[in-house]
């Protein structure tokens, strides 16, 4: 187990390393810098007429989701991007011939490397998260219903992407997984629309389709859970949106995605116990 | 397998303990596939291995093991004497032992003065010499090289041959694929060829040449009907000018040849036998290159 730890403490050094993370980390900067603008004008426009509380509430928070959901967007793309190359390209580059000769069982270079990620992920996910709301709040006053649960499956469904990147790297090249990868997520996101199609639609087959592409990839109906744990029921209810709360994931949904991690991070494992380096 | 191309196909080859073995032999002809295999690296479809007595690629066997790829790279942003505790760590060594391990390892492999820089600014020689500080850092009980002198000067091949020395003397062995003939004759106990994934021969470079000696002898008036005579005694007899060449496997037959060719009323003015060259002994058993 020892050969598992060195290798996270090495990926994570690696992770952080990556340019695109912290070009990530800037463009989250900039989109907060936007975003608090943008907040501050609205404040400014609510405060020049008469407006019920209530609703400005509801516009507001409204707002903050539009953050958090930039923010959710952003750590996903950041989380494949960056760890698209891990295995692929020491595979590719023969990096890897000199860690797999170790005396390390396969399945610690992997797991390690993952863990090394899901660390430098959940930092990421802490800071971009953390800082979006605490913008909002100091504009608005406005604060997540329930943050932490909202934070945490959006560190879950960046854990989804990365074991999906992990898997893919064991069998492709750099290039292929970096298309495949986002594809998936692109599957995910189309499932989230489909199944909201539900709220005013009558065709079923659209929403069996829609639920269908959130199994394939369950990552985007994290996100709509974690949109549907931060907003009051009211303001959920009142868009067709990516975090409309339409058709909310369950807890069931939530527990897939956990069932389907593991069992994507078993496969990446026997793949790549299987192939020849 | 590769595809449906056979990679290696019935090689069969035994080391022994302690010895400098040289795996010889064409491009594709299967050495480096070999190596892995034995390295866990690739499984064999089909055929068995072992190392120090426990099945290619287990773990345990893995410990004992150390290897410079052919190539060696690794994470650019380490520097040597970190990359040196990094895969000292992987080896199962402890913090403490790493602290004097890792610049006796540098000293060993000349880059002692790099230790601190990272790797990104290295040159190709310096990464090999830093591949092979790797591979030896936990001490293993066999060492396989894979073309180790690749990107050296003359200064970092003769360090390389000091270093493959070194692990004998010490009780290790070594494993040396490489196509450079004359590094391998200086080094090495015992050398296999390889073609087509098949050992052709098998020869201990520590016994006298066996294969014996290719001899040229400068010869006045030798007839045609002699030559024909010399083809029954020995290798390849070709008579032009006054030269005269061929093989034998042994010195012992040449007085008896020299009667031969003096009694037929040729003049010998000079005969001079030079041990078979391993790379003679490298082209006639793999053929010459016919293109790849």
């Amino acid at each position: 187990m020892r050969g598992l730890w060195i290798l996270a403490g090495v990926t994570l050094r690696e992770a952080a390393r990556r340019k695109i993370l912290w070009t990530a980390l800037l463009a989250a900067v900039l989109l907060l810098a936007i975003f608090a603008v943008a907040l501050r004008f609205q404040v400014a426009e609510f405060e020049g007429r008469p407006m019920s509380p209530f609703v400005r509430y509801q516009v507001e928070s409204g707002m903050l989701m539009v953050g958090l959901y930039t923010c959710d967007l952003l750590a996903v793309v950041m989380t494949i991007l960056t760890s698209i190359d891990t295995l692929a390209g020491e595979i590719s580059s023969g990096t890897i011939h000199a860690i797999a000769t170790k005396p390390i069982a396969r399945w610690q270079i992997l797991t390690g490397k993952f863990l090394g990620f899901a660390a430098m992920v959940t930092v990421y996910v802490a800071i971009t998260f953390w800082s979006t709301v605490a913008v909002a709040f100091a504009v608005t006053g406005v604060l997540p219903e329930h943050p932490f649960h909202g934070m945490l499956l959006i560190v879950a469904e960046c854990i989804v992407a990365l074991s999906v990147t992990i898997l893919l790297g064991t069998r492709f090249s750099t290039l292929t997984c970096g298309v495949l990868a986002l594809g998936l997520q692109g599957v995910a996101f189309m499932g989230g629309w489909l199944e909201q199609v539900s709220g005013f639609s009558q065709s079923t087959e659209i929403v069996t389709l829609g639920i269908l592409s959130s199994l394939i990839m369950p990552t985007e109906s994290l996100w709509r859970r974690a949109a549907y744990e931060m907003q009051t029921p009211l303001a959920g209810s009142l868009s067709f949106s990516p975090f409309a709360n339409v058709s909310i994931p369950s807890v069931t949904a939530v527990v897939y995605a956990g069932g389907y991690f593991v069992f994507i991070l078993g496969v990446a494992i026997v793949l790549l116990n299987r192939r020849d380096l | 397998m590769f595809g449906s191309r056979v990679a290696v196909s019935d090689l069969s080859l035994t080391v022994n303990r302690g010895e400098i073995f040289g795996f010889l032999g064409p491009n594709g002809a299967g050495k480096s596939t070999s190596i892995k295999m034995l390295l866990g690296l690739v499984r064999p479809t089909g055929g068995h291995a072992e190392v120090l007595g426990l099945p290619a690629g287990d773990v345990d066997a893995r410990r004992q093991i150390g290897f410079l790829p052919e190539d060696f790279r690794f994470y650019d942003w380490l520097t040597a004497a970190e990359l040196l505790h990094l895969h000292g760590r992987l080896c199962g060594m402890s913090a403490d032992r790493l602290r004097t391990r890792v610049p006796e390892v540098l000293e060993l492999v000349g880059i002692v003065q790099h230790a601190d820089r990272r790797l990104r600014g290295f040159s190709k020689g310096m990464l090999q010499r830093l591949g092979l500080g790797q591979a030896l850092i936990h001490e293993p009980q066999i060492v396989f090289l894979d073309e180790p002198t690749s990107g050296l000067d003359p200064m970092g091949r003769r360090m390389v041959r000091d270093v493959i020395r070194a692990q004998r003397d010490r009780g290790a062995t070594v494993f040396l694929n490489s196509h450079l003939l004359s590094e391998v004759e200086i080094t090495c106990d015992r050398v296999a060829f390889i073609k087509d994934g098949e050992v052709i021969a098998d020869r201990d470079l520590r016994t006298s040449s066996p294969e014996g000696f290719h001899v040229t002898a400068q010869v006045g008036k030798l007839s045609p009907a002699v030559l024909s005579q010399l083809a029954g005694l020995v290798r390849a007899p070709r008579y032009e000018g006054e030269q005269l060449t061929f093989g034998v496997s042994s010195q012992d037959v040449l007085p008896e040849i020299v009667r031969l060719i003096v009694a037929s009323g040729a003049d010998v003015y000079r005969v001079t036998p030079e041990p078979l060259a391993l790379e003679d002994l490298f082209v006639r058993l793999v053929g010459e290159d016919r293109g790849l």
